[in-house]
């Protein structure tokens, strides 16, 4: 047999054996157990945090924080959903902001890294450094807070929770990226056909870059979902406090919730048999819940769609 | 005779790239609107601003401002912890990173996608919730950690009321949230490079610490040093949330968790001194400015092909 038929054997001896690249070792089992260790002091806390949102209050202050309910009960989410309008239009806010947000910041992240990538387009380089030169330099915190506030007075809408956050420097990056490994002759013999930049952008761009919108259409929902410094700084309207917001607000005080004036006007209740320890984490999972839950259908587009790229080339 | 060819006036460009400016248009109005004007905001740095004069009117005052921030021992304090803080988090989360990545294209499917995506949910959490979780484990009261502490018979700390753990509990924090992501992203790095490479090096029958060193790392240099030079401009604008949420704003522990941004934030916020927030505001970003290019600079010495522009 010669050299180069022993090679291909080989070859197809790896391609066959697919995944399991090695067989069982030391350094295999090592790298197993740190991940493992790792799996584990990533998911730990929140294992802690439920369990403390299932727990009764006295056994709470009497035993402190444990990983299993001493003394099981969903009385946390019962209190939170029986006086459901504070969390119902914290909910509304933030999935509002999340899906315009999103969706706006997509096509124009999506417009911005489509028009840099394309090297015939004569103002490329103007225009690459007009987008990416924010990156390096910003006007820092105040001169934005005072345009919001007292010029374009977007403070106390959802709008300042929006446009500020729709263009990100570094996602255009990662669209540039992805963008500029697309071969250029479907763009090219589109135009030949004759049809025009911007249905060639939404009829062949954008259906391309599927992995790439979803990796940081999914970033960008976290984003938004997430968003909670526009709102410590422009929203003192308790009728359009995200949940972000509320969860920082009761943080600030265990009884925001307590003496929240809706809240107890639904409940006409007395409010001091509240369970405020353990409903605050129930708040925490509420809030933090829906994205853990979004992340795992996303997964599949990770690794295709981000690729960060240079400013160059 | 060759007929010369008229040269062709920039309006003929603007006509021919008319639909593709009419696509950047949005996006750049944006910019021009949320990063551009902002940028001329920062001559308030050199103004005492006054809400009934406004932007225009307010009175110059010079560099007092910036006197003013500069001769407190705040300064110091801050621009030292922002620093050590964002270089620690920076090169502990290159080097995590870049071994789980590594380790991982090693790892059957399954598991992968099992630590991959334990690894990744935190960062999908905003530090707010990520403050919560941090309380139930910190709490002095009730805490997890305490208790651990009393069973193990070691004394119990108030930890909202101490500065020295502080920095572990943010590096741990901080570590614990963007580690996944960052893995993620070399990752789909290594995923992006040529199979090939890796077959032709196992026939040859090299070892998997040197497919690593000799395959991998050199591969992967591009995108290492774009994300550094990137960080590097970081290392100066701290993580507000972390440093603001999970000591959950607590004044005691301000010496070792206060950073440039949570500091403008209450000199903002609490305080509402508009020029000397600007002017802290400035200093930090023209500092980061001007880290990302020697940065860039020195790479581009370096090796050309890595620089980020």
């Amino acid at each position: 047999m010669n050299t180069s038929q022993a090679i291909a054997a080989e070859s197809v001896k790896i391609k066959a054996t697919g995944q399991r690249k090695e067989p069982f070792s030391v350094v295999n089992l090592l790298s197993h157990i740190l991940f493992i260790g790792i799996t584990l002091a990533m998911i730990v806390p929140f294992v802690l945090v439920i369990s403390i949102s299932f727990t009764e209050e006295t056994s709470i202050i009497e035993h402190g924080y444990q990983f299993i309910p001493l003394d099981f009960t969903a009385k946390a989410y019962r209190y939170i959903f029986e006086a459901p309008l504070v969390l119902i239009r914290a909910y509304g806010i933030t999935i509002i902001t999340t899906v315009i947000g999103t969706i706006l910041s997509l096509l124009v992240t999506a417009m911005l890294g489509y028009v840099t990538s394309r090297r015939d387009f004569r103002y490329r380089t103007p225009a690459s450094f007009f987008v990416f030169f924010t990156m390096l330099f910003n006007g820092g915190l105040v001169p934005s807070y005072i345009l919001i506030k007292q010029y374009l007075h977007l403070d106390n809408t959802i709008w300042c929770l929006i446009l500020p956050a729709l263009v990100s420097p570094f996602y255009i990056m990662v669209m540039k990226g992805f963008l500029s490994k697309m071969p250029f002759e479907i763009i090219e013999s589109a135009k030949i056909d004759g049809a025009r930049e911007i249905r060639i952008f939404f009829t062949i761009v954008l259906p391309l870059s599927t992995p790439a919108l979803a990796t940081l259409g999914l970033f960008l929902s976290f984003g938004f979902w997430n968003s909670w410094f526009p709102a410590l700084l422009y929203i003192d309207n308790e009728k359009l406090i995200p949940i972000q917001l509320l969860l920082v607000r009761m943080m600030q005080k265990l009884e925001f919730l307590t003496s929240n004036s809706d809240f107890i006007s639904q409940f006409g209740v007395d409010t001091s048999k509240f369970p405020t320890l353990s409903a605050r984490m129930a708040m925490a999972i509420l809030a933090g819940g829906p994205m853990v839950c979004i992340f795992p259908f996303f997964q599949k587009y990770f690794v295709k769609g981000l690729t960060v790229g240079s400013l160059k080339g | 005779m060759i007929k010369q060819r008229k040269p062709r006036s920039e309006w003929y460009y603007l006509k021919k790239n008319s639909e593709l400016l009419l696509l950047l248009l949005p996006g750049a109005l944006l910019v021009l609107v949320f990063a551009y004007l902002p940028m001329f905001g920062v001559v308030l740095a050199f103004k005492d601003f006054r809400y009934d004069m406004g932007f225009w009117h307010s009175p110059w005052v010079g560099l007092d401002n910036f006197k003013f921030f500069f001769v407190s021992d705040n300064a110091t304090l801050i621009t030292r912890n922002t620093v050590a803080y964002g270089l620690t988090y920076m090169i502990l989360t290159t080097l995590l990173a870049l071994l789980f990545a590594i380790l991982m294209n090693e790892m059957g499917k399954r598991w992968l996608r099992i630590h991959q995506t334990a690894m990744f949910i935190p960062y999908c959490l905003s530090w707010v919730v990520v403050s919560y979780l941090a309380l139930a484990l910190l709490d002095t009261q009730n805490g997890y950690l305490n208790k651990v502490l009393e069973t193990l018979g070691l004394s119990t700390h108030m930890w909202y009321l101490e500065s020295a753990p502080w920095p572990y509990i943010l590096i741990s924090a901080y570590l614990w949230k963007n580690v996944g992501f960052s893995t993620l992203v070399y990752f789909a790095g290594i995923m992006g490079i040529n199979q090939e490479y890796y077959e032709a090096a196992k026939i040859d029958g090299t070892s998997r610490w040197q497919m690593a060193t000799k395959i991998t790392l050199p591969l992967l240099s591009n995108l290492i040093t774009v994300l550094l030079i990137l960080s590097i401009g970081h290392i100066f604008v701290g993580d507000f949330g972390l440093h603001y949420f999970i000591p959950n704003d607590a004044g005691m522990t301000y010496s070792t968790t206060d950073i440039i941004d949570t500091y403008v934030y209450r000199a903002l916020r609490v305080n509402g001194d508009i020029g000397m927030s600007t002017a802290i505001g400035l200093y930090q970003s023209l500092v980061g400015l001007v880290l990302v290019v020697a940065a860039n600079y020195v790479v581009r010495k370096i090796n050309d092909e890595n620089s980020l522009f």
